[in-house]
């Protein structure tokens, strides 16, 4: 049995070592992290002999460290903020990114959509950072955009940065001009692979381009649109820390509107310290996400197979 | 796909005017997809003091090249970050090509006998994680990598999504036909791998290679984490950190012998702006070349297993 499995081993022994550096990886990177996580039911203290030995010798506390996060105010307003978040952008992404694809698709001039396609992939290459530079060109209380166009209509300037009330349409906005042209690529391809065919006979029967999109282009598009959403429902309780971090450049007098549960994370890390209650938002983040995953791709399972991502 | 007459094309093109309204869709959003880095760029351009007058304008009362001179001149820190996310992006991608290629190629082989039990040791990885904190804690106490170079380039080197999508390339694009030819002339996994097989799927390597490319160019979060070390900031990074090290400067330069005039004209938010296009000016001007590979990679990376 042992002598067999050995064997097997050698057998197997180039491709073993294929595998061998990103199973490395995964094991430091993924693995004992999730390992790790031990430390949201401890209270972590770092000690000299070493990481093992700082877990190990961490105090055991149980639950108290999830007690103390679901007491406080910021349980609720992170998971709110992160949800709601995410809701609007998959909503709203899905509508835009395949009314554009749509809308490429139908363009006669094949050489300008493909401009039109560039000028729309630009916000995709850009980093957060860069993103936060663009918003301030325009958030800027005495030298933004916003504040002269607003100045136009006789308005007094808007500190934009320390009032949470216009946050939410912000960063929803924002959030969609990066991400629906690329998103849009995916929906436009899927198009471009629908048989012409369906159109030609469509078109024999008389229907208007209208109707062909209707009753072809959206349906076919099902599956695929399908796929993308249950994606994004299974990440609903991930935050892109960049577009929340960055953009609102970390302002202390928004964080009811921009703190979610990334954000919360990391400031529990790197800022107030409290590695335990960080931890347990992290793990608590995770354990959720995985079960939102699991079940939507059950649900999908159960009402069309092939959809289903695994 | 067969070739269609003239006149079938006719009727497959939308009505002159819906035409018009569908371009206006497409080409508003392009704008203004493109809009705010132009508007960075104009500001970068402008000169300190318009700007101070009449704030963020289209066309500025004045133009200067201020900002950039600025920059070059003081550009130590700048050149240094360049070269931070120079390395980092090569060694990072070069690194990351060649782990997930292997793997990859493993996992996509049905000679492979644990072939599921290292596709699912990555897949699952897409499902659940660690978290940050525990991650933070690996990297900077068991790897010890704070404050190093490496800190930068190992966190990125694997995504399981890579895997897959190069799995899903070599299956499709190398036949395995072409595998069992080149073990009946007798050469080892490890040379069908480098003579048949990555040959055969560069553009899939080339995918990946850009998607990492991107990924450490833009990548700040890690120096975040773990970088504290002024000679290690990549450029993304130092773009955050400016607002304090300008601030740095101002109050180190009260100290040297600059005088106060000189100190009011440091152009702060022109050679910041400048900083800006610097920083992004060479992804703006490859991506429209490189552009398919990403649209490949967004394509296979959504059909499923």
């Amino acid at each position: 049995m042992i002598g067999g499995f050995l064997k097997n081993l050698f057998k197997n022994k180039v491709m073993l070592l294929m595998v061998l550096p990103g199973t490395l990886w995964f094991l430091f990177f993924a693995y004992l992290p999730m390992l790790g996580t031990i430390i949201a039911f401890k209270q972590y203290r770092y000690s000299r002999d070493g990481f093992l030995a700082s877990i190990v010798q961490s105090k055991w506390v149980g639950f108290d460290n999830f007690k103390f996060l679901f007491s406080t105010n910021d349980a609720y307003v992170i998971t709110r903020n992160t949800l709601l978040y995410n809701v609007a952008f998959i909503t709203l992404g899905l509508i835009l990114s395949v009314i554009l694809a749509v809308v490429l698709s139908e363009i006669a001039n094949k050489k300008l959509a493909k401009v039109y396609q560039t000028g729309m992939f630009l916000p995709y290459f850009l980093s957060w950072v860069v993103v936060g530079y663009f918003a301030f060109s325009f958030l800027s209380m005495d030298r933004g955009m916003l504040n002269q166009i607003t100045g136009w209509f006789g308005m007094d300037p808007i500190q934009w940065y320390s009032d949470p009330k216009y946050w939410p349409y912000f960063l929803v906005l924002i959030f969609l001009w990066k991400a629906v042209g690329y998103n849009s690529v995916v929906y436009l391809a899927a198009i471009m692979g629908i048989d012409r065919s369906l159109y030609e006979a469509a078109m024999i029967d008389g229907a208007s381009k209208w109707q062909q999109i209707r009753s072809i282009t959206i349906p076919m598009l099902k599956p695929i649109i399908t796929i993308m959403t249950l994606l994004a429902i299974g990440k609903i309780f991930y935050a892109d820390f960049g577009l929340f971090y960055q953009v609102p450049r970390d302002s202390g007098t928004l964080y009811s509107v921009t703190n979610v549960i990334d954000t919360y994370v990391y400031r529990g890390l790197k800022t107030t310290g409290e590695i335990g209650m960080s931890t347990a938002a992290g793990l608590y983040q995770s354990v959720v996400g995985f079960v939102l995953v699991m079940t939507s791709n059950y649900i999908v399972r159960k009402v069309d197979k092939d959809s289903a991502l695994f | 796909m067969s070739k269609r007459n003239p006149k079938e094309k006719d009727i497959h093109r939308l009505r002159g005017s819906w035409n018009v309204v569908f371009n206006l869709i497409a080409g508003i959003f392009a704008f203004l997809c493109v809009f705010p880095f132009l508007f960075v760029v104009i500001i970068s351009f402008t000169d300190e003091g318009a700007l101070a007058r009449d704030g963020y304008k289209l066309i500025p009362s004045q133009w200067s090249l201020e900002g950039y001179r600025y920059v070059f001149q003081n550009g130590e820190a700048l050149l240094n970050s360049y070269f931070v996310t120079i390395s980092v992006t090569v060694v990072g991608t070069l690194i990351s090509l060649f782990i997930t290629a292997l793997y990859a190629y493993a996992i996509s082989r049905k000679s492979f006998k644990y072939r599921n039990f290292f596709a699912f040791l990555a897949f699952f990885t897409m499902l659940f994680n660690g978290g940050l904190v525990p991650t933070y804690i690996v990297v900077t106490q068991l790897l010890g990598l704070k404050d190093t170079f490496w800190a930068l380039v190992l966190p990125l080197a694997l995504n399981a999504f890579y895997i897959m999508i190069l799995r899903t390339f070599y299956t499709t694009s190398v036949p395995d036909a072409l595998i069992e030819a080149g073990k009946i002339d007798g050469a080892g996994e490890f040379r069908i791998f480098l003579k048949v097989v990555l040959p055969l799927s560069l553009p899939g390597l080339a995918t990946i290679g850009l998607f990492s490319t991107l990924g450490y160019w833009n990548d700040w979060f890690n120096a975040l984490l773990y970088i504290d070390n002024p000679n290690l900031v990549p450029l993304q990074s130092m773009l955050m950190r400016i607002e304090t090290s300008m601030q740095f400067i101002l109050q180190n330069s009260q100290n040297s012998s600059l005088s106060l005039g000189a100190m009011q004209n440091m152009p702060q938010d022109t050679a910041r702006m400048a900083m800006v296009v610097i920083a992004t000016g060479p992804i703006i001007f490859a991506y429209p070349f490189f552009q398919r590979y990403f649209i490949q990679g967004l394509t296979i990376g959504a059909v499923k297993e």
